[in-house]
């Protein structure tokens, strides 16, 4: 639902876990799962069919931008050619698609490489920042959520709920100005602007600058991307928090009114142990499934985090090609944000009937 | 609990009144900008570039706010931008609400094919990263007032009709849809006389929320520098401006951010309030 406002639905939550309930048998589920994987390719399809052809009505010759002033109509006519732009849409779309299968997404117009290799090659930073957001928005909402639980009913709790619901109500573009403002300018403790200084010296070997400065042992190097990553992290992070902060210490104080909770504080276990131990476990489902589906939302929000933070990361790619007119680059990358979006809704499904019980042994 | 209740409706109220009176002021300063704005926003004055703020040292009398980097006025940018921001909420949430709601009706309530196509589309466009999808949309359909309204109206519908389609879908499911059903209503007249009256609280939050959201919108366009012109007052160009300049001259972004950010944080606590007041079991 980002950019901006996550608001989760209770009545579509319902209708998720009745859909979920009706279907039991590990057969049914197989079923089920392949009838998942069906109607992801039809989507999938679908994004490529939209994107092919609103892109396609752009104004604005992109080869006639691509070459120096004074080239001859022959010339325009033979690179467009070779961009295949020459044919019908619906010809272009059947190479286009062909190639995709093949692994081929085509060459980006304005760098003349290949766009599989140019989004490759970006997609690391992206699920670096996505993935660290992530890990903040657990552990800043799953604190909220246990603190509010264990101090239930006074003004610890009254406060943390104004703050999840202001955090909610204001989305990551603008947290990423006001942390901007605040920690970049205000209090300058992290940079503001790009993935890693530029002067330093950089040994590594893959795009995954954050995981591997940490296996080659390279802290400092380590410090400056985590210092460059934190606050549009962080920014991508705070409406995640809020919601897991609500969702989590609403079941948790549901759960703590059942038998079994009374039956461990009686045994004499500590307030903490309990909510920890006892009560987390069961009341931490519906907010895994809320995750999930919260998470691309999450990865959605990349696109202008990153533009916001000069991030080099797949969001800024997107828009400097919509910007250059870059139509195989833009298509590539929309197909890689849909194959994300869905494969990770596939995924929540997958372990959502994994993990509940009651599909299991059905 | 009795007390307990009477505390969240009492905070939901205060929530609602501070909601509801910024709102109103800035609908008044959109409708009175030509005659309350102390400059020109569009004038202007390479001499008088980067003023600061009345209280800092340097200031220009008559320039309450301080300049931007071109010499224009930003308490008087930040009025004539309310304009702009409130039209778009308005249209664009209006018109999200309008498509969005019918489709997620229908679906919901007819069930069949029509809910069949209409779930596909909503997963396609489910599956677009939406500020990609409308910065996308505005390079096709070029900047301007209309094609920012048209980018939201086409890419934020799914968020009625997701909704609407599954209130109207446990709605369909109760008793006194049936006994309309047998008392002899057809099926299209149950849905707008026996639906649409109990899925309207939803949707008349969902619209607040979605208010918030297109001004949301139109600023991040016109930080990627796609909305409207670049003169044109739209809070978020000065926020794209003074981002280029924040080390200089903090005023230039922090006035119109302070506005954007009470302006979304108004829409959707007064779409959160509205919610309380209609959920049973709080009245």
């Amino acid at each position: 639902m980002p950019p901006h406002g996550y608001s989760p639905s209770g009545a579509v939550l319902n209708e998720w876990a009745r859909g979920d309930l009706a279907v039991t048998g590990q057969m049914q589920l197989f079923g089920r799962f392949l009838v998942r994987l069906m109607t992801t390719a039809i989507t999938l399809l679908g994004v490529a069919v939209i994107v092919f052809v609103v892109i396609r009505v752009v104004p604005g010759n992109p080869i006639a931008m691509m070459l120096p002033p004074g080239a001859t109509e022959a010339d325009i006519a033979t690179l467009t050619a070779l961009y295949g732009l020459d044919k019908s849409i619906f010809q272009q779309f059947v190479i286009w698609a062909g190639g995709v299968l093949q692994g081929d997404f085509g060459m980006s117009i304005t760098t003349r490489q290949p766009v599989l290799a140019l989004v490759m090659g970006r997609l690391p930073a992206t699920l670096e920042l996505s993935v660290m957001a992530l890990v903040m928005a657990v552990f800043l909402g799953g604190a909220a959520a246990l603190g509010g639980t264990l101090r239930r009913g006074t003004r610890t709790e009254g406060a943390i709920d104004v703050g999840a619901g202001m955090a909610l109500s204001v989305p990551d573009f603008l947290w990423g100005l006001v942390l901007i403002l605040i920690f970049g300018v205000l209090w300058p403790v992290f940079h503001i602007s790009g993935r890693v200084t530029p002067s330093l010296d950089l040994p590594f070997s893959s795009n995954f600058y954050l995981f591997e400065s940490l296996l080659r042992f390279r802290f400092d190097l380590w410090a400056d991307i985590v210092s460059h990553m934190f606050l549009p992290a962080l920014a991508l992070a705070i409406p995640l928090a809020a919601i897991i902060a609500q969702l989590l210490k609403q079941s948790l104080k549901e759960t703590m009114h059942l038998d079994y909770v009374t039956l461990a504080r009686t045994k004499g276990y500590s307030e903490i142990h309990v909510i920890t131990r006892e009560a987390l476990p069961n009341a931490i489902l519906p907010t895994l499934t809320l995750v999930g589906v919260q998470f691309t939302f999450l990865i959605g929000g990349t696109v202008i985090i990153e533009r916001l933070f000069s991030y080099e990361g797949l969001g800024n790619m997107a828009i400097d090609a919509v910007i250059n007119r870059d139509l195989p680059l833009i298509q590539g990358i929309v197909i890689l944000f849909a194959v994300i979006f869905t494969g990770v809704n596939l995924l929540v499904d997958l372990s959502y009937a994994l993990l509940n019980p009651r599909l299991r042994h059905g | 609990m009795a007390e307990g209740r009477g505390q969240i409706t009492r905070r939901a109220g205060l929530r609602l009144w501070l909601a509801g009176l910024w709102l109103t002021a800035l609908v008044l300063a959109a409708l009175l900008a030509p005659w309350i704005a102390p400059k020109d926003p569009l004038a202007q004055d390479l001499f008088l570039g980067r003023l600061p703020p009345f209280w800092v040292a340097g200031a220009e009398p008559g320039f309450l706010l301080g300049t931007d980097s071109l010499g224009r006025d930003v308490l008087s940018r930040i009025l004539y931008g309310a304009r702009i921001a409130l039209v778009v909420a308005v249209v664009a949430g209006s018109l999200t609400c309008l498509i969005g709601a019918t489709l997620g009706l229908l679906a919901g309530f007819l069930r069949g094919w029509v809910d069949t196509v209409i779930s596909r589309l909503i997963e396609i466009w489910m599956a677009f990263p939406p500020v990609l999808f409308s910065i996308l949309l505005i390079a096709v359909i070029g900047p301007g007032l209309s094609s920012i309204i048209i980018a939201i109206v086409v890419i934020d519908w799914t968020r009625f009709a997701r909704v609407v389609r599954a209130e109207a879908m446990a709605q369909g499911a109760m008793d006194y849809v049936a006994s309309a059903q047998v008392a002899g209503r057809r099926r299209g007249s149950t849905m707008w006389v026996e639906i649409l009256p109990n899925v309207l609280p939803t949707i008349v939050v969902l619209l607040t929320l979605e208010m918030g959201i297109a001004v949301i919108v139109e600023a991040i366009l016109s930080f990627v520098n796609l909305s409207i012109s670049t003169d044109d007052p739209t809070w978020g160009g000065m926020i794209a401006e003074g981002r280029s300049s924040i080390h200089h001259a903090w005023w230039v972004i922090v006035f119109p951010l302070i506005t954007l950010f009470l302006t979304v944080l108004s829409f959707s606590q007064l779409g959160e309030g509205l919610k309380d007041r209609f959920d049973p079991v709080l009245r």
